[in-house]
């Protein structure tokens, strides 16, 4: 019946066949065309997420962070490491971009002592000296800000992975994250595991071979050179092993929480 | 002697699909690109110790809301670079299945051939040369634009994850170069769109409609049928089209 039906109609004219596949296409232009433009609104205008241990980002947008970071760490790998540079390449006035959490007047570095959460109640205290007296490794690396600027800098300190060595801290470092704080809690960051067991995270407290300055984080500072200058903890107070990500600074205002680099 | 309507296809489906939504995400790319490289604006264009040009003065900043956003903006970018990538990776991969690639990457004569198009648009010089889709200055803009996009995936890749894809920053010429060439090449986007739309505008509404409806309506001679065969009068079209109207 169909068949019969479709042969008997007429042959559509040339004007037609035009006027057809205009109307066809440009009611599908402007439908597709509406429809994104109400997306981008709706994207645009979306809600704020609650803050938690995010805050800050456009609720859609923040999923998309964590699934990209999700991605990406597929690409992981403590192979992967960063380009270092002779010592005549670093700088001699090392950029400060920040005191948060280290502006608290009346700090005295010779009293301060790293806190490590070792269990509930359980903590550990380590002094300066014992970090000092463990092997010291270099690295002269581009630091790199999530602003964009970058800069070689030279750091020296204990490396993260010999620290937990030593400290006998292997068993809670199996946990999926690291968390840092400053001692007055101001600052904070949250750290993936495999990132801060990469092999060239520092606890640092030299910088072009001094002793770090009180600006740069004395006495004892993080140099994670695979992640943006925002996880760069200066004046560790505390660390902490969780499975869940621990509080952080910046992705508490908008900020992608793994910023890897 | 009379003219008669005809249908000739121009642009496939998926070449009028791709382009129009590449035209949004890439204004999304530029906007939210803005919002990150506000954060360390250290380009200029200096010659001879002065400066011409900053990258952005003040004035241009306020006037689209760009100061302090930079977080906002890498959320937009990192999301919008998927559907960037993913279309122009379609586009390709299309355009190389199909055989479209002909009509599209630049010929040997495509450059000489450049500059008299050039010249004919300017109304310097009254012929253009024969085409066929495409004329030559086309066909490189069209190849270079696509070449463009590769390059802003794999600087923006390299600018992303530095170490990660260390070969990738290698292959830029390291991560300042890098973010330069992801920068320029967004400048080239600009004034790419600049040009594109005034060509537009002169090539006139049955050129812009083939990109959304497909074909171009063009008068042509009527043809004499002698025992099913159509016979041209005369050879007044340059253009035959590839694929036969859908019937």
């Amino acid at each position: 019946m169909n068949l019969k039906n479709k042969k008997l109609k007429k042959e559509l004219t040339v004007d037609q066949k035009i006027n057809r596949r205009n109307f066809i296409s440009f009611a599908t232009f402007f439908v597709a065309g509406s429809t994104a433009v109400g997306g981008w609104k709706w994207l645009y205008n979306s809600p704020l997420e609650k803050t938690g241990i995010t805050g800050g980002a456009h609720k859609p947008l923040r999923r998309a962070l964590n699934k990209t970071e999700l991605f990406f760490r597929n690409f992981f790998s403590n192979n992967h490491e960063v380009k270092t540079y002779p010592k005549a390449m670093a700088a001699k006035q090392i950029r400060v971009n920040s005191d948060v959490g280290i502006n608290d007047e009346g700090f005295k570095p010779d009293l301060w002592q790293l806190s490590v959460i070792t269990g509930r109640n359980e903590i550990l205290k380590i002094t300066i000296d014992e970090i000092k007296a463990l092997p010291k490794t270099e690295i002269i690396y581009d630091f790199k800000c999530v602003e964009g600027w970058d800069q070689i800098q030279h750091w020296a300190g204990l490396r993260f992975i010999d620290f937990i060595e030593h400290f006998k801290l292997t068993e809670l470092a199996k946990k999926q994250y690291i968390g840092m704080e400053t001692p007055n809690g101001e600052y904070y960051i949250g750290l993936d595991r495999e990132s801060a067991l990469h092999p060239q995270t520092i606890l640092a407290y030299e910088m072009n071979d001094h002793p770090i300055s009180l600006e740069h984080g004395a006495p004892l500072r993080l140099i994670i050179p695979v992640k943006y200058g925002i996880k760069n903890l200066k004046r560790i107070g505390t660390i902490g092993f969780s499975d869940k990500r621990p509080r952080d600074y910046w992705a508490e205002l908008g900020y992608d929480y793994y910023s890897g680099l | 002697m009379k003219t008669i309507k005809v249908i000739k296809e121009k642009h496939p489906l998926v070449m009028r699909w791709t382009h129009w939504i590449n035209f949004p995400i890439l204004g999304i790319m530029i906007w939210s690109g803005m919002l990150i490289y506000w954060a360390n604006d250290v380009y200029t264009i200096r010659l001879f110790g002065h400066t011409f040009v900053h990258f952005f003065p003040e004035w241009f900043y306020n006037a689209l809301h760009i100061p302090h956003r930079l977080s906002e903006g890498m959320a937009f970018h990192f999301l919008f670079m998927w559907f960037f990538t993913l279309n122009g990776f379609f586009y390709i991969i299309y355009t190389i299945i199909s055989g479209e690639w002909r009509e599209l990457v630049p010929q040997r004569k495509s450059f000489k051939e450049a500059w008299l198009v050039i010249l004919h648009d300017l109304h310097i010089r009254k012929m253009a040369p024969p085409q066929n889709k495409y004329n030559a200055a086309q066909r490189i803009a069209y190849t270079a634009i696509i070449v463009m996009g590769f390059g802003s995936v794999i600087t923006g890749l390299a600018i992303y994850k530095p170490v990660q894809f260390y070969w990738l920053c290698w292959l830029c010429g390291g991560y300042h170069l890098a973010r330069i060439l992801h920068f320029a090449l967004t400048l080239g986007y600009v004034f790419f769109f600049i040009v594109h739309v005034v060509q537009v505008i002169l090539a006139g509404w049955n050129n812009f409609r083939s990109v959304i409806s497909g074909f171009e309506v063009v008068e042509e001679k009527p043809k004499i049928i002698v025992a099913g065969k159509a016979l041209p009068l005369t050879k007044i079209v340059q253009l035959q089209p590839r694929h036969e109207p859908k019937k």
